[in-house]
């Protein structure tokens, strides 16, 4: 019962500390005209960017209740690991929302944003992570010396590969909310009730965004909001030993990342690269002629007939929750052996 | 899509078991146990990395054949 009351709080805390601060947030970005154009809109619009700091604040509220209203509890420093790394995570974000850097910066950046996860692993004796890569039917593997560089990569991996996702109105808010609850769900299965309990925040924070985030989009979360969704997702899917379940829920933004990077050859800032897809003259989407330009998921959702912004957004959350599928049915083989 | 997001989870899960199957069983001995550990543990990631570019090798060939007409169209 008092579980049940746990999760109800800090769901609700979440989605209404993002559903109420988002607004304050449009206003104030605003007057400052902090916004960039809507590509894909008609007309082009100026829409306020970056609603990170509004997705940041429902999660690092929410957890800091979770804590505060049981400060003994032992699953503390897991909190406090995932609120340091998400939180570095959310600057390295800012950072390059106000500036853009290099292709190269940010995942150097976020690597660095998980030492303190590796450290607190390391310096805590009640265990914020096992060096055990679990896998289901077969058992799990103890590799520690590469497990300290799964840390270091999984954050840059699932920050960037968010933040690539990003791409049109209500997409990254909207896969993770899917991929988030599936997460929560993997985790119940698999018995890890505090994880799941950690992991709520992300997935009701995303919902509440969603809700200003999707099309007509009057807000995008920019670099600051994708990298503090991605790299919470990579906490939880560390802290909770479910690396392999995250990556499966996370398969359809994989495969963009892994189109655009096998296409490109290289890493490069998404802001620096011609544009995968045009416009036809009724203002739907379609994949671009130019050759040179790299294939992405959104290319190739649009290359047999052309789509609407709205058409491709739900085409990709039905990929999300065929993925958010596999990855529960991953958690539920987490118990077989052979 | 729905095919290879399919195909990338039978090769998830594959590629798990060879993993496990074939990685956890190693172990060194002969230089003192801290060294066996970290020389094992070193051996152990190796692999896991080389299975890592195996299974990108593979995806990137399914890539190509199930996209294929997307891709040059």
């Amino acid at each position: 019962m008092q579980e049940l009351i746990e999760a109800l709080i800090v769901s609700v805390v979440a989605f209404f500390v993002v559903y109420a601060i988002t607004p304050f947030l449009v206003r104030e970005l605003g007057k400052r005209k902090l916004a960039v154009p809507d590509v894909n809109r008609i007309g082009g619009a100026m829409i306020p960017r970056p609603g990170g700091p509004a997705i940041i604040a429902g999660i690092l509220i929410s957890e800091a209740v979770l804590f505060l209203a049981f400060p003994s509890d032992p699953r503390n420093i897991k909190i406090i690991a995932l609120m340091i790394t998400t939180f570095l995570a959310f600057i390295v974000g800012l950072i390059d929302d106000r500036k853009v850097l290099g292709g190269w910066f940010k995942p150097l950046a976020l690597a660095v944003s998980a030492i303190p996860l590796v450290l607190i692993g390391i310096y805590d004796s009640t265990g914020v992570y096992d060096p055990n890569l679990i896998f289901p039917i077969f058992g799990s593997v103890k590799i520690p010396a590469l497990y300290i560089g799964i840390i270091i990569l999984m954050i840059p991996i699932t920050g960037n590969t968010i933040n690539s996702i990003d791409v049109m109105n209500g997409i990254a808010s909207g896969f993770m909310t899917i991929a988030s609850f599936s997460l929560t769900i993997a985790l119940l299965i698999m018995k890890n009730y505090d994880v799941a309990l950690i992991s709520l925040p992300l997935g009701f924070a995303s919902l509440a965004f969603y809700k200003y985030h999707k099309f007509p989009s009057r807000i995008f979360p920019g670099d600051s909001g994708a990298l503090t969704l991605g790299a919470m997702y990579g906490v939880i899917a560390i802290i909770g030993r479910a690396e392999v379940v995250a990556a499966i829920a996370l398969l359809p933004a994989i495969i963009n990342s892994f189109l655009f990077l096998s296409s490109v050859k290289k890493i490069v800032e998404h802001r620096q690269i011609k544009n995968p897809t045009t416009h036809t003259e009724d203002h739907k989407i379609i994949a671009t002629k130019e050759k040179d330009a790299p294939i992405t998921l959104v290319r190739l959702l649009v290359a047999g007939k052309p789509l609407t912004e709205k058409e491709i957004g739900f085409t990709i959350f039905r990929l999300a929750i065929f993925s958010g599928i596999l990855a529960i049915i991953t958690a539920f083989l987490m118990e077989v052996r052979i | 899509m729905y095919v290879f997001i399919g195909i990338m989870w039978l090769l998830i899960l594959a590629g798990g078991g060879i993993l496990v199957v074939a990685v956890s069983k190693i172990s060194i001995s002969g230089y003192g146990n801290e060294i066996d550990f970290l020389f094992a543990s070193v051996i152990k990631a190796v692999i896991a990395i080389l299975f890592v570019i195996v299974w990108i090798v593979i995806l990137n060939k399914l890539k190509n054949r199930i996209f294929q007409k997307q891709i040059t169209s």
